[in-house]
């Protein structure tokens, strides 16, 4: 098999709360190849940006240690000076938050020209206008040509994210990471940012990290899927695997918690509890045990790592062998595990 | 029983421009929309940004003056002209708790103020008040010395709901309740609603853009296109037998949960884009406004192509 294109090993993303510093992303390996896409779930604060952000190395007071190999080459770490090299380039991120990813005092065509200028200096300028116009239309910006010498202030939300959006595949990247690109977008255009994203995976060969906490755009987008949890990868497999022969017990609690389509559950399952803060998350034994009282001290691994239960399919630790949703009875489950 | 009626409603703001700041042309955010509401049910106001959903709930709570129409509430008539009377038994919800509630003052300001502006109670009865109300949206008593960031999201969406609930409405208008929420937290947020729901016998106004909660909550379903309806029926119809070709357009948008109907997903919504781009002209008029909803069964209201 050819190198990955992203290879973290063994990430240790941590910030400085008063006098020590805190792991938000605690020992995550994963790879990215070429032509795929890695879906990164979980609820908010379980250390997903962190993690996005240390590729792209944009925190500015983090500890980071661990590496991360972009084609082969380690960038974790990496002065700002030679980040710069990759960074809107090669690797390219959507962010979450449109308003601050904007330039609230330039038009919508020079912030998009600003990037094509720093790694297409030897594009004329009309070619370039030319060009930006193209990718408006590509992320569906109707009249691009007026949009083109707006203020972000004057779109929607809907708008600036598609701007974002163009901005980051403008210089066609290798390796996307888009940190919830679709949640503040209405479905129909959602689907066809998805698109977008797609035709650039398959035209480009990009690689991407899709996170997102919908698991109906994981669905549709994802190759394989890592599932995050206070810091840590809990489960990684490829789609089908994970929706359906889901394993560790976070996992099957978040597919449980959505409204299904198809068949109108009454009652949607609740996650116990609440994700940790950074400062206490428990960093001994079990992270995720706190939200599933009901199983029984014994049942959790005193150290619960990854294990490989099928080729791919890497679950933490061994007491999905025993979980169940209080509303099963114990043997139901037991059952289930047996047949499976 | 119909509780709500909102009868050829129209909002349109002023654009204003010119030295003199003269209105020069209007935004027809909502304009012309019929809809009825029944006691007890969850109707769902969906459609994309803009199309007027937001709006239209302002209306009704009468936040917005309206530029023509009628809105009847327990069949009397709630407007005078274009100015809506507020009723303290319509409240609503606001997407974002983060920004609905006012960060400088303590929950128990925050969820007494409605109390405060229809009744003279007591300090002492006020407080008792306030801790029941907590206490029925599943927050501790001691939560009223707090201020609303010192709480996760879903539970701000919580005190937003305990205020909205102060004066015991009828009718609730929710928009994007649970928009800005964790999945996790947004399935906690709308089971506790339906509970709410059949504890307080309210009547909801569901308003949303994403179709899989709307599906989960709503029993009857109004699609809004650019300020108007293009279809209203049950949420069977909508989602089963979609007639307009902007509502098949929002249901095949949706993403579907199982990985192996992808490929068949992807070529179904392309057939879809091209229906709709293929059919525009035929179901908007030069304006690109939906026509009068016309009637295809008891339920189902669809506006469909005025010729033909
Ligand atoms: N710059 C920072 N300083 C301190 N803590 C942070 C910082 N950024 C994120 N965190 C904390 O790290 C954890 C993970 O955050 P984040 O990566 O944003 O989660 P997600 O993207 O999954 O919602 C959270 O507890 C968050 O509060
Ligand atoms: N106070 C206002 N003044 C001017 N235009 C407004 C105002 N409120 C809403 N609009 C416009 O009316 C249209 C409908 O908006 P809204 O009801 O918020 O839509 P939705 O809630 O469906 O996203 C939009 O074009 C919006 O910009
Ligand atoms: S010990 Fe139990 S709760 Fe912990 S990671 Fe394992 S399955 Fe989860
Ligand atoms: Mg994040
Ligand atoms: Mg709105």
């Amino acid at each position: 098999m050819s190198n990955p294109l992203l290879e973290i090993k063994n990430l240790k993303t941590s910030f400085r709360i008063g006098e020590k510093y805190y792991a938000a992303v605690d020992d995550v390996s994963l790879n990215v190849n070429e032509n795929e896409v890695l879906a990164i779930v979980g609820e908010s604060g379980s250390g997903k940006s962190a993690l996005a952000f240390s590729v792209m190395g944009l925190h500015n007071r983090a500890k980071i240690e661990g590496d991360i190999f972009f084609k082969g080459k380690n960038i974790a770490n990496l002065p700002t000076k030679e980040m710069n090299k990759f960074r809107g380039n090669e690797l390219s991120m959507i962010f979450q938050d449109p308003l601050t990813a904007l330039n609230p005092l330039m038009e919508v065509g020079r912030q998009i020209d600003e990037v094509l200028i720093l790694h297409k200096s030897n594009m004329p300028k009309s070619q370039r206008k030319k060009y930006i116009i193209e990718l408006l239309e590509r992320v569906e910006i109707p009249r691009p040509k007026h949009v083109y010498n707006q203020f972000p202030h004057e779109l929607s939300g809907g708008m600036r994210q598609r701007v974002i959006i163009a901005i980051a595949i403008a210089n066609q990247p290798e390796l996307l990471i888009a940190d919830e690109p679709t949640t503040a977008l209405d479905v129909t255009i959602q689907a066809q940012i998805l698109d977008l994203m797609r035709e650039l995976k398959d035209d480009l060969n990009s690689g991407v990290v899709l996170i997102t906490h919908d698991l109906g755009v994981v669905a549709e987008m994802a190759d394989r899927v890592a599932v995050m949890y206070a810091g840590e990868i809990v489960e990684i497999a490829d789609v089908d695997t994970l929706f359906n022969n889901p394993q560790h017990p976070y996992t099957r609690s978040l597919l449980s918690s959505i409204p299904l389509l198809d068949d109108a559950q009454d009652k949607l399952h609740v996650i116990h509890g609440i994700v940790p803060s950074l400062k206490h998350l428990p960093r001994e034994g079990c992270r995720f045990s706190a939200r599933i009282p009901w199983i029984e001290e014994d049942a959790h691994e005193e150290q619960p790592t990854l294990h490989e239960i099928s080729p791919g399919h890497f679950v933490r630790c061994t007491c999905y062998k025993h979980f169940y949703f209080p509303d099963e009875s114990k043997e139901d489950q037991n059952h289930d595990v047996a047949k499976s | 029983m119909t509780l709500l009626k909102v009868n050829d409603l129209k909002v349109h703001f002023p654009i204003r421009g010119g030295i003199l700041n003269r209105k020069i042309d209007a935004i027809r955010a909502v304009d012309g929309v019929n809809f009825e509401i029944r006691q007890g049910e969850t109707y769902g106001l969906v459609g994309e940004s803009g199309s007027g959903k937001t709006t239209t709930g302002k209306a009704v709570m009468g936040l917005n003056n309206i530029t023509d129409g009628e809105i009847y509430f327990e069949n009397e008539l709630l407007n005078k002209g274009s100015k809506v009377n507020i009723r303290r038994d319509i409240q609503m919800i606001f997407q974002d708790p983060y920004s609905s509630l006012n960060p400088r003052k303590r929950v128990f300001d925050i969820i007494a103020e409605p109390i405060r502006n229809y009744e003279k109670l007591s300090k002492q009865e006020e407080k008792r008040r306030v801790q029941e109300l907590l206490s029925q949206v599943g927050l501790s008593p001691e939560s009223i010395l707090k201020y609303p960031h010192e709480f996760s999201g879903g539970q701000r969406q919580r005190i937003g709901v305990a205020r909205a609930i102060a004066l015991k409405p009828k009718l609730i208008i929710m928009d994007e309740p649970v928009s800005a929420l964790d999945v996790s937290v947004q399935a906690q947020v709308l089971n506790f609603m339906q509970e709410l729901q059949e504890e307080l016998n309210l009547t909801y106004l569901f308003i949303s853009h994403d179709l899989g909660v709307v599906k989960h909550m709503c029993d009857r379903i109004g699609i809004m296109y650019n300020g108007r309806y293009v279809e209203e029926g049950t949420k069977e119809e909508i989602f089963n037998d979609p007639q307009h070709i902007y509502t098949k357009r929002l249901v095949a948008a949706i993403p579907d949960i199982d990985p192996k109907r992808r490929q068949d997903n992807f070529k179904f919504r392309e057939q879809v884009k091209d229906e709709f781009t293929n059919s525009y002209n035929d179901y908007f008029d030069e304006d690109g406004l939906a026509y009068q909803l016309k009637p295809i069964t008891d339920t189902h209201r669809v506006a469909l192509p005025e010729r033909g």
